[in-house]
Formats: structure tokens, sequence, C-alpha cells
């Protein structure tokens, strides 16, 4: 098939960036969305012009690191799909195609199609983890958990930290990636005994640092690639309001 | 020719880790805040360690490629984790674990670091169930285990097809715990490219900022590289796509023996090719052959879809030549199995390189609903994949480069033979032997850094307690800083026409086809050959667009094809010297009349490590003898 891509180019952080229009043809429906731009790349050194720069490693959608604005939808049209996983068979002969980075102000450009998104390792910092040191855990079997909030605990921790949520929310909120966290570890009786004290901290980091408010779009659901339900968030402002009760 | 010390203690294979630890040297509380150490990774291995030597108080600098740490490679690892918990009381034990790894690596590894990976397993998961790891439960509440790799017992713990995943999470929330109490420091996106040497140790790293393409010198009184497996030297592979050898070919380099570089798992179920622009194959978990049944026509070349063969002209032949495993002999075997087949002609798909995992028989007996519980999400990962329907269609499957088992070498303290440089996880070839037992590289590389290595560096370490900081201002790392720079400048004055990537292809075809599943001895001189020419051709007519003070995926790649060559021609060395087969290592000329791998146990119970010359010459060898005091060495016969 043949295509035209729209492709936000930017040098750095500090220049401006605009869109730039390419054709490729012989792409197979077969090629991953990566490997469409893989060959785009190729073609572009051939020509003496600079490649598109793109986050990427595991290619089969587990590691997070992939993320583009595809036709506006954070990872492209399909459900449940990182980019790496999109197979250009879900385009049509013809088609164009354009291609953003993340579009949130959490998530500055560095260069190209790459963001910056460690303000999610920010927020973990803050608060999102057990305080176990090497050494100190009891035999495994010791503290049994209910199959079902164990389960539930596993779906909520199925969050990649690709930043899709947070690209796809109006206001760049967070709240999907943090209530995910909070959840799993609430869930899980090793995670209780701190789950007031991480509610808070990881609450106000992500206020701090700059992350919008949830208005209930659910737009972070529809694109979360591992299907993160919105009910996490509810069970968060549970859990924080809680969390203020108890502490005041 | 020098004989290696691997150091292992002295006295009863059980015992030997306990009295071990009891003679290793501790460093006290406030010592520990003088002293800094670099790691380098942030896998299971890597994470794992940075995090415990923060919680014990020493200056911990993590560095890895990704913008953060949770995206290390572990994240992959779909099957699960082993201990030697014995919860399904199925007669397991510490002894069972070290012995089905013993012999699952064909009797290539070392006894006394075996047994005690499998003598930390238990404490790993222990660990992981505190930091809240969600694990797989039954509903007593209790962990459930499941059976993986072939072996009698049920063993493997998991979560869904994302053990890795969640392991990852445990490890890098313990890490940034420490980032917060200010024991651990982060550098995520940068390169480390060199190690830098004084006075014999390891002092400090070369690293480049993958932001802004500056070149940074870091200092410590040790350095830890977990930089994972090398198995992208084939390009195709079911690694990260970034997954490189650089850090380790550099420690190499520097002084650091590299044992048995030839030894690669080839996992048999992968998703096969399927274009020429494919950059990656897909892993679909093993234990899709506890019910799914491999198959080819019986007739060559037959191109009808695979419903349409009736059931008389299909040929299982896993289970015709191996009844008494059927279609879960080891990954090894199989791969060999599904080779043979392509190669004679029967192979399935366009490029009759692939062939058929079936359910249908899995369906009709358990119904769609069990299927769908035990594998829903990894046949809805290959229908994204390959647009097909596996309820409806036989999957098809082929090798892929997955894991290697060949790493520095390091001795029981789990350091190389460059003092104060260590090597944990999948960078080193400590445990694994000739072939890897499926689900005991999470709980080797997490047993390396959370257990084991904060004891044994301790004991390195308290000869430092006076040393002070590193400078990073010395001659050496001067000359280091020069080196690595001159590299990048050269890379990017070549200015030929091939790209890095079409470097990368090239090489990889030479290894898949010289030094991959099978080997012979006129192959791997052929592909050394070949490796060579590849050399010259990649350093004069090469093209890095971009420059080196900027972010420049380009040069990333450049830097990693050029020590990936050199690794290659390494590994086809290493193949050659081994006449023997053994485990993954199939060298045709050493098989038996049914075409079974010969182990040559008199000629090559030994540890091959090499070390580097310079380049112009070849590399030497050191063996470690392997002794094998508490299992009989016996025939691995599937039969
Ligand atoms: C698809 C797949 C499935 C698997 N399934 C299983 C399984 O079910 N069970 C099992 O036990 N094993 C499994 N394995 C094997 C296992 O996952 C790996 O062996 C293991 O996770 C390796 O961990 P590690 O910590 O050694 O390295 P990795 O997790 O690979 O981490 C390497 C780290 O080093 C960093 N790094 C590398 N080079 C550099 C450099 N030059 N500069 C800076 N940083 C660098 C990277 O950024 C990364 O942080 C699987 C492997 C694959 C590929
Ligand atoms: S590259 Fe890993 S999720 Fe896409």
């Amino acid at each position: 098939m043949n295509i035209k891509l729209k492709i936000w180019r930017q040098k750095n952080a500090q220049s401006k960036g605009k869109f730039e229009t390419y054709s490729l043809n012989d792409v197979s429906p077969e090629m991953g969305f990566l490997e469409m731009l893989d060959y785009l790349n190729q073609e572009l050194i051939s020509k003496g012009e600079d490649p598109v720069a793109i986050d990427h490693d595991c290619r089969e959608g587990i590691c997070g690191s992939c993320g583009l604005y595809i036709n506006g939808q954070p990872h492209g049209p399909e459900p449940k799909t990182t980019t790496c996983e999109l197979r250009m068979r879900s385009f049509k002969d013809g088609s164009l195609i354009t291609v953003e980075p993340f579009r949130s102000r959490m998530f500055p450009v560095i260069k190209d199609l790459l963001i910056d998104r460690s303000a999610f390792d920010k927020i973990l910092i803050a608060g999102g983890f057990i305080s176990s040191n090497t050494g100190t855990a009891p035999e495994a079997n010791s503290i049994p958990v209910c199959k079902k909030k164990s389960d539930k605990a596993f779906d909520m921790a199925a969050c990649i930290g690709c930043g899709a949520c947070v690209a796809a929310c109006k206001n760049a909120s967070a709240m999907l990636f943090v209530a995910a966290k909070i959840n799993q570890y609430a869930l899980l009786p090793q995670g209780k005994v701190e789950a007031a004290e991480r509610v808070k901290k990881m609450v106000a980091k992500m206020d701090e640092l700059g992350f919008g408010s949830c208005s209930n779009t659910y737009a972070c659901e529809a694109k979360c690639p591992k299907g993160i339900s919105v009910s996490a968030i509810a069970k968060m402002n549970r859990e924080f309001l809680h969390a203020k009760i108890v502490a005041e | 020719m020098t004989k290696l010390d691997a150091k292992i203690p002295a006295g009863p294979l059980s015992e030997k880790w306990t009295t071990h630890k009891n003679n290793l040297r501790l460093v006290n509380p406030a010592n520990k805040k003088r002293i800094d150490i670099i790691v380098v990774g942030t896998g299971l291995a890597g994470a794992s360690a940075a995090s415990s030597l923060g919680e014990m108080g020493y200056n911990v600098k993590v560095f890895c490629y990704s913008d953060t740490p949770r995206r290390a490679h572990s994240v992959a690892a779909q099957g699960g984790i082993n201990a030697a918990k014995n919860y399904k009381n199925d007669g397991d034990s510490v002894y069972r674990l070290f012995y089905d790894m013993i012999k699952g690596g064909d009797f290539r590894a070392r006894e006394a670091n075996v047994y005690r990976a499998a003598e930390v397993s238990n404490d790993v998961i222990d660990h992981y169930i505190a930091l809240g790891v969600p694990f797989a439960r039954d509903y007593g509440g209790y962990l459930d285990n499941r059976s993986f790799g072939g072996v009698q017992v049920s063993r493997t713990f998991y979560a869904k097809g994302q053990t890795g995943q969640q392991c990852i999470l445990g490890t890098y929330s313990s890490l940034l715990r420490q980032v917060d109490k200010g024991t651990v420091v982060m550098y995520p996106r940068y390169d480390v490219l060199d190690i830098v040497k004084v006075e014999g140790k390891a002092r400090g790293i070369i690293a480049r900022n993958l932001v802004n393409g500056e070149l940074e010198r870091h200092s410590a009184h040790a350095v830890i590289l977990a930089t994972g497996g090398y198995g992208t030297v084939y390009y195709l592979s079911t690694l990260a796509v970034n997954s490189n050898a650089s850090a380790a070919w550099a420690a190499y380099k520097k002084g650091a023996f590299f044992g048995n570089p030839s030894f690669v798992q080839i996992h048999p179920t992968s998703i096969p090719v399927l274009n020429e622009f494919q950059s990656k194959l897909t892993l679909m978990s093993e234990s899709l052959r506890n019910d799914g049944r491999v198959w080819v026509p019986k007739n060559k070349g037959d191109k009808r879809k695979p419903v349409d063969i009736p059931e008389e002209e299909r040929d299982y032949y896993l289970e015709r030549r191996y009844p008494a495993f059927g279609n879960l002999v080891p990954r090894d075997v199989a791969s060999r199995a599904a080779k043979e087949r392509c190669d004679a002609g029967y192979g399935v798909g366009d490029t009759g390189l692939s062939v058929y995992l079936d359910f249908k028989d899995a369906i009709e007996k358990q119904g769609k609903k069990t299927i769908e519980n035990k594998y829903g999400n990894l046949f809805e990962m290959y229908e994204k994949i390959s647009g097909e329907n596996p309820y409806e269609t036989p999957m098809r499957i082929y090798p892929a480069g997955h894991y290697t088992m060949g790493g520095l070498w390091v001795d029981y303290n789990l350091m190389t033979t460059v003092p104060g440089l260590f090597s944990i996880g999948e960078s080193n070839f400590s445990d694994h032997g000739a072939n890897r037992l499926g689900a005991s590289s999470l709980m080797q590389c997490s047993g390396d850094g959370y257990f084991i290595l904060p004891y044994t560096i301790s004991d390195y370490l308290a000869d430092d307690i006076r040393t002070g900081k590193i400078s990073s201002d010395t001659p050496e790392f001067i000359q280091a800083e020069k080196n690595t720079s001159d590299k990048i400048k050269r890379l990017l004055s070549i200015n030929g026409n091939q790209t890095p990537l079409t470097f990368h292809k090239k090489l990889g075809k030479i290894m898949w086809d010289y030094c991959g599943m099978v080997r012979n001895e006129e192959g791997l001189k052929k592909a050394i050959e070949l490796i060579d020419a590849l050399k010259e051709a990649f350093w004069s007519d090469l093209k890095v667009a971009g420059k080196a003070d900027e972010l420049n995926q380009e040069l990333e790649k450049a830097l990693r094809v050029a020590d990936f060559i050199e690794l290659a021609k390494l590994m086809c060395y290493d193949g050659l010297n081994r006449k023997e087969s053994c485990g993954a290592h199939f060298r045709e000329e050493s098989q038996t009349e049914n075409g079974e791998a010969r182990r040559q146990d008199d000629a090559y119970s030994f540890v091959a490590a090499w070390a580097y010359t310079d380049d112009e010459n070849p590399p030497q060898l050191h063996k470690e003898e392997l002794v094998f005091e508490n299992v009989a060495v016996k025939e691995r016969s599937y039969e």
C-alpha cells in the first residue's frame, strides 16, 4: 500500500517544531506501525535527511516506551493496543496518517516524537511502593490473600506507564495512572499498612507537578492499552477521603 | 592457557553459601556512607541490587538507556519464576531445583552457583510478595504454581502472562523508594560505553547522556553490570530492540573474561518472520506446548490451508520422534526439530520457515472456554500480530534467538576477572550452563541482586573504607573519555552509504545461518571470514545521520552494532573451539545416529572463558574445569 504521513518534527526541546509531509510507497499491511517508521527513516537517511526520533524498545506492548498520537488518538485507532502493536492493516491504502508525540503539557517534547515522561516516576517516588527492606519479608504464604482481591490487584498493576491516559485527557489528568497504583497496593494486606500515607503523598505530588483534575470523560479508560477501568479513580477518591478523615 | 579460580568455598554443597556468608567481611554502617557503587541496568538484576545496596546505606548511582528504570527488558518475561517452595507437596526441594537446572544446562554449569541460586529462590518469592507483586493465587488465598519447562514438579510462580512486568514493578518500586531516601540516584537515558580501570581495579564508567549527547565520567569504588543478554546479535530476536552488549563488551576489552559466548538459547515458539521489515520476533509462551500440538504436512510443499489437511497427512514430528516427552521436549530439542523439518522442505507459510502449533484437539477435549482461560491473552497477542485467529486455524511458529547463557565470566562472588567489576543477571554466564531451564532466569536475576551480591560485594569493599572518594579527573578517566569520543567521531566521519540497521541485519543473518541452532566447523570458519569482511565494510561504508552532541538514535545504533560485530566473532571462535554438542550448542560433527546431541565430557567439561588480546589477534582461551561432586553426570535423553 501507499500512504502519506504528516509527522511532527522538532529539533529539540527549545525549538518550535512543525509538521512535515512524506509519501511512503510499498508499505506492507503486515508491518507494524514502528516498522513502517523504520522504513521511512531508512528512506530519509538515504536522501540525506534527519530520521524521525521515536521512543520504543520491546515492540510487543509491554514496556510502555512507545506512544504516539496517531490521527489524533493516543496509540491510534485500535482499542487496547499500543503503538508498537498496531499493524498497517488498520489503515487504508492511500490514507494520510498524522503522527504526533503524545500531546500533553505534562510530557514536554525532547525531539520529534520523543517525550519526557519523568513526571510519572516523580509521582511514584513520592510513595508508590511498599516499605519493605530486602530480608524483612515473612514467608510468602503466611498471609493468604483473597483470590478476588489479588486478581483485582493484578488488573490494576497491569499499567505499563505509557502515559496514554494523560495524553487522552483534555485536563492532562494522571488520575488513572495514580489510582491504578493506589488500588493495587490498597487491595493487598502488604500494602494496607501505608495506604493512607501513600494516597496523600502521591496525590499531593501529582497536584504539585501540575497534572489536571478528572472531569469524568473516561477518555483515559478508552485509550488505556491495558484496559484499566476508571472505577479505580472513584476508589482512589474514597481512599483519599478516608486518609484525610483518619488524619484529622 | 591458565586455569581459572572460581573461588568456590569448601565444604558440603548445601553448606557452602552459609559458611561463605559467615566468613565474608562486612562494612559497618558509618563506612558504607563513604562508599560509592555504580549499577548499570535496571532489570530484575540491576534494580534489585541497587535497591538492596541503597537500603544497606551505600551511595548508589544507577544507569539505564530507557527513559525510566521500569522499562528494562525483564518486563517481557511471560511465563514465570521458579522457587523451591514445594507448595504443591510434589516432592520439590532445593536439591531438585538445583538438579533440574544442572541437567537442563547439560552439565556445563558450576554446581556451587546453581545450588545457591536454588537456595535463595524461596527468599526471592517471599520478598516479591512483601513488595506487593500480585502472583496468581488459588481460592484459599494461597499462591498458585504451575509446571513449566518440562520438569516434573510445579514450582513456577506466575502473574498471568506478565510475570516479568510484575516482578519489575516490584523491584522498580523498591528502587524508587531508595531514590526518595536519597541513597540511589537515577541516570535514565544514558548509554554506558566504557569501564574505567584505575590501578587494575574498576573505578568508574564513561556514559553518554542520550538527550544531549555529552560524555560523562562517573567514578565509584565498584561497578556492577546488570545489562542483560546479547541475543540481539541476531538482529531478529525476542529481546527488546535496544538490548545491547556494549557495556559487557567494554568490560571484556578491559580485561573481563567472557564465558561461553556461543551458548545461546533459541526459543522454539516465536511468531515467525512475516515481512522483510520485521524488527522483532514476538515470543509465544512455552506454556502453549502443554496443550498445543506441533505438526507439519507429510507432503512437501503442501499448500492447502491447515484445516483442510486431513489427520493422516499430518506429521506430528515431536510426538513421532520423542514419544515419551512429545510436544514438551526441551527448548533446544524442539527448536532443532522444527529447523530440521523446514530445511527438509516441509515448512509452512509463504517463506516455508514455520510450523503449526495446533489447539484443535485441546479445544475439542477441554472446550474453548478452558483454553481461553489458560491462553486468552496469548491468543489475542498472536491475532494482533498475524491477523489470524488461533481458535480457528493453527498458530504458525518458528524458533528465535532468545536468551544468552554465555556472558561475563564471574567467580562465586559474582566478580569478573577485573577486581571491583561485578556482573549479575543475564549479563553473566554463571547459572544456566549450555541451556537455560524455563522460569529460572527471573529467579537468578532477582537472587543475584537481592540476596547474593549485597553480601559478596561488601567483602570486596571492606578494603575500600579508607580509600576516600575516587576522582574522575585522573588520566585514566580522561583517556577513557577520549577513546570513546574518538570512536564516536570516527563513526560520524565515515560518511559511507549503509546505515547501522543494514549492517545489523547482515550480521544477524550471518549469525543465524552459521552460529545459530546448528553449527559446524566449515560454517563457523566461513562466518568468521564474513564477519571480518562485514567489519571492514562497516568501518568504511557506514552512514550515521546526525551529530554527536544531540539526541541521535542512529549514532546509538552504530555504537551498538560496532560492538555486536566484534562479539559475533568471539561467539564463532567459541563455537568452533567446542567440538562437542551440549545443550543449545549443537555441533553437527558431534551427534548420535538418531541426530541427537552428543556431549563429550572427557574433552569439554569446562567453561570456556575468553580473554581479549587486541583487535588483530585471536582471543585467548582460559578453562574453568567443571567438577561434579554431587550429581551423576548423565546423558540427556528425551526419546
Ligand atoms: C520475551 C522473553 C520472555 C522471557 N520469559 C521468561 C520467563 O518467563 N521466565 C524467566 O525466568 N525468564 C524469562 N526470560 C528471560 C528473562 O526475562 C531475562 O533473562 C531477564 O529478565 C534479564 O534480566 P536482567 O536484569 O539481567 O536484564 P534486563 O532486564 O534485560 O535489563 C538490562 C538493563 O540494562 C540496561 N542496559 C543495557 N545496556 C546498557 C548500556 N550499554 N548502558 C546503559 N544501560 C544499559 C537496560 O537499560 C536495562 O535496564 C524471557 C526473556 C524474553 C526476551
Ligand atoms: S515498544 Fe514497548 S510497549 Fe511499545
